[in-house]
């Protein structure tokens, strides 16, 4: 289910127009791709850089969507994953909501940099996260939920 | 999103189109391991029609170079734009890979 509410007018100051909008999908990778592609046709409406909609929020978007479907529902059909995404002058916030029990986001962060991580296949996700957005928590609200918080002039 | 592969003398150059994720990171996997186990041990990946890599995308590459290595093989990336540049910069893997900025010096370099 695709909700889009949005407010203003094309001509209106950018400050005036705000974006919100919620997509539940099923645990299946397969879905990603289209979700990313639904929240970066957000950003470039509201005009972030062409940086921040190439590679920022699609990457990281991308990753807490796997994080969500792969461990949180442990690719359960059954469970969903909610993404929440509010874009406005200043910011864009997504939260990625799943029905896992959740992880301790700096326990789970390793460096893949250091030079004994560097050939591993693994471990950059939350990492990549963390360097794409400006704010990367994690609580609990009826399950596990990531939340990215990515500043327009970042 | 998908993959082509084609022959270039001996040199196996695999195209990414779209998207480079978890969704489909297998399918590349599987198609350069089928040339590996022909005997082919010389590979360039060209990202020039590439959107954006995930971290399992990235896992992948790490991966298939591993392998394509422990057959004697060589892998070269080209055609990496600045965004996806980026990518491998944050990760460091700009520094395992051998990346060129264009396809023709990718040929060139095996």
């Amino acid at each position: 289910m695709t909700d889009i509410r949005s407010r203003g007018e094309e001509a209106a100051p950018l400050g005036e127009l705000r974006i919100a909008l919620e997509v539940s999908i099923s645990s299946d990778v397969r879905y990603i791709e289209r979700v990313v592609e639904i929240v970066r046709s957000q950003c470039m409406a509201v005009l972030f850089a062409p940086r921040h909609c190439a590679l920022n929020v699609p990457v990281a978007l991308s990753e807490a969507l796997s994080n969500a479907i792969l461990y949180g529902n442990g690719e359960d059909p059954g469970k969903h994953v909610r993404v929440r995404a509010q874009v406005d002058d200043e910011q864009l916030v997504l939260e990625v909501a799943d029905e896992g029990g959740g992880f301790d986001l700096d326990e789970e962060t390793t460096d893949p940099t250091q030079l004994e991580n560097i050939e591993r296949e693994d471990g950059r996700g939350l990492f990549l996260m963390q360097q794409l957005m400006d704010r990367v928590e994690r609580f609990d609200d009826h399950g596990n939920v990531i939340r990215l918080t990515l500043r327009r002039g970042s | 999103m998908s993959f082509s592969i084609k022959k270039q003398g001996d040199i196996v150059v695999v195209d990414v189109e779209g998207q480079l994720i978890v969704g489909n990171r297998q399918e590349l996997k599987q198609k350069v391991l089928d040339e590996l186990e022909k005997g082919e041990k010389k590979f360039l990946i060209d990202f020039s029609q590439t959107g954006y890599i995930d971290s399992s995308g990235l896992g992948v590459l790490v991966s298939l170079s591993k392998k394509i290595r422990e057959q004697g093989g060589e892998l070269r990336l080209a055609n990496l734009n600045d965004d996806l540049k980026t990518l491998f910069e944050l990760t460091k893997l700009d520094t395992l890979f051998q990346i060129a900025d264009t396809r023709e010096r990718a040929l060139e370099s095996f």
